[in-house]
């Protein structure tokens, strides 16, 4: 059992596993599960996520109130103009990270990771890595229960809901999952993964939740954009043997006093932010 | 300290956009539609505080529809099921209320029927997807619909606790939780269990001589 990344770092060393290991071990052992069973329900995780991944690429997805959509297909079809700024990677990534928002937002079929407003972030980070260094598929499902578990630690020591904890408890929470993730792909060692997520945390920290007519859909997609960036450059940042000064457990504790800190405006209320400026009153009027 | 498993985090797979207005709202009318039993021709949904507020930006109204149907929290037919409905014959209204002091996110479901009384359930999403029952046709009760769940009625008397747990120990079925009310010499209880709700336990319960009404609800999947 572990309850923070200090528990999880000790276990990984004393029995020389990765973080994917262990939280599989302790998976399969927690709900009597053979390692295939857990694998292939895994797998339908993973599944859905590729789905939502892509599906808003080549084709326009609206949402349901008509506010947002078409972005994840806009991002797409200027990566492949070849004249952007960032490059393929990262805007192929924020993309991926657009759909599945879009596929959300539109009442289509998303993995929470770990919530519905946060789910482009995981998929995103980890199906990037993968094309990048030519990794299988397995290894994204190992990526995910390296994600797992550190979403795991952020909820249980502090919180994972934006009503709670602000933007920064779900984006950022995603983002760390998904940096600790592609660290563990990337071949990187376990304190290289609570490295890139503290990164990740520590990033956002303070980051407001302020859904526009208290919909998911904006600022919700752009920060998933971010956030899958924000994910890609702290996995980078910890491979390069940069370690964080504050360590995880910390990160976590300090990022769930910043939510507690912030108002209620802050927290999903729709009642500050970008959501009460004259525009964003002006389409809650036009929604509600 | 709340304790997660890896697909409490990576989960649940659902329609979207949030797992409390569209999850939660899904699985309670799921529950609703359980505990009233099917057969309704029409179905008012009073909706109360973020629910009123929001319902047609996240897809509440769709999701509550699509429970009541009878789908799962992850059917793809979701965004549909206001047509799905129409198609049926079943009528569908929403109302705005106020129910009282409730969590934000709750739904007061009034199922007709042509043969019988109207009923009622009323329930809350509570976040990420999960949700609590609070009160069926004014008995205040409190399940979540995470365990098959036994609700019984009964004339209050001495014994009566024991002689169903007899019952249940005897089917080989392990109780949860278990929480009596009482008003008057009625008394609701509402258990929790471990195993899958089988019709012969619910009906050797309803041959006791002091029950009133019983039902089974087997659990409502998250996803
Ligand atoms: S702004 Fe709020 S609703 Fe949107 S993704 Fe962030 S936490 Fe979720």
């Amino acid at each position: 059992m572990f309850n923070t990344g200090k528990e999880l770092l000790e276990l990984c060393k004393e029995k020389n596993r990765k973080i994917s290991e262990i939280v599989i071990e302790r998976e399969m052992e927690h709900n009597k599960m053979s390692f295939d069973e857990l694998m292939d329900k895994m797998k339908l995780v993973l599944d859905t996520m590729l789905k939502s991944a892509h599906s808003g690429l080549d084709k326009e997805i609206i949402s349901v109130s008509k506010l947002s959509g078409g972005n994840a297909k806009k991002l797409e079809d200027y990566k492949n103009s070849g004249r952007t700024i960032c490059g393929d990677l990262i805007n192929s990534a924020m993309a991926k990270a657009l759909s599945t928002s879009e596929v959300n937002a539109s009442m289509g079929k998303i993995v929470a990771a770990p919530t519905a407003g946060a789910s482009g972030i995981v998929p995103s980070a980890l199906i990037t890595v993968k094309e990048k260094f030519n990794l299988t598929e397995e290894n994204m499902i190992h990526g995910l229960f390296t994600a797992g578990g550190i979403g795991e630690i952020i909820a249980k020591n502090a919180t994972i809901s934006g009503a709670e904890g602000g933007c920064q408890a779900e984006c950022g929470a995603a983002s760390a999952m998904a940096a600790a993730a592609v660290v563990e792909m990337a071949g990187g060692d376990v304190e290289a993964s609570l490295n890139a997520a503290s990164f990740a945390l520590t990033n956002v920290m303070g980051l407001v939740c302020d859904p526009v007519a208290g919909l998911v859909e904006f600022p919700c997609a752009l920060r998933n954009a971010s956030g899958v960036i924000n994910a890609l450059l702290s996995a980078d940042l910890a491979m390069a043997g940069i370690k964080s000064l504050i360590p995880f457990d910390e990160v976590v504790e300090a990022m769930y006093m910043v939510g507690k800190a912030m108002p209620e405006s802050l927290k999903e209320t729709a009642l500050g932010g970008v959501a009460a400026t004259p525009t964003g009153e002006e389409f809650k009027r036009r929604v509600l | 300290m709340k304790e997660y498993g890896i697909f409490d985090i990576l989960g649940p797979v659902m329609i979207g956009p949030s797992s409390s207005h569209t999850a939660g709202a899904a699985r309670l009318g799921k529950i609703g539609m359980e505990i009233a039993g099917s057969g309704f021709h029409r179905v008012r949904f009073y909706l109360h505080g973020s629910f009123a507020k929001t319902y047609r930006g996240h897809g509440t109204d769709r999701a509550l529809v699509a429970g009541v149907l009878g789908m799962e929290p992850s059917d793809e037919r979701i965004k549909d099921s206001l047509n799905i409905a129409r198609d049926r014959g079943i009528d569908i209204e929403f109302m705005e209320a106020d129910l009282g002091y409730v969590h934000p996110n709750t739904v007061k479901m009034v199922f007709y029927y042509k043969d019988r009384d109207v009923y009622y359930v009323t329930g809350s999403s509570i976040g990420g997807g999960s949700i609590i029952v609070i009160d069926i046709n004014g008995n205040e009760v409190e399940f979540t619909g995470d365990y098959p769940t036994i609700l019984i009625k009964y004339e209050d008397q001495k014994g009566t606790i024991s002689r169903i747990s007899a019952i249940l120990s005897d089917e080989d079925i392990n109780i949860a939780t278990m929480k009596v009310t009482r008003e008057g010499n009625v008394a609701t209880m509402v258990m929790e269990i471990d195993n899958p709700i089988k019709s012969k336990v619910i009906d050797r319960i309803r041959n006791l001589d002091e029950i009133l009404y019983v039902k089974g609800i087997n659990s409502i999947r998250r996803a």
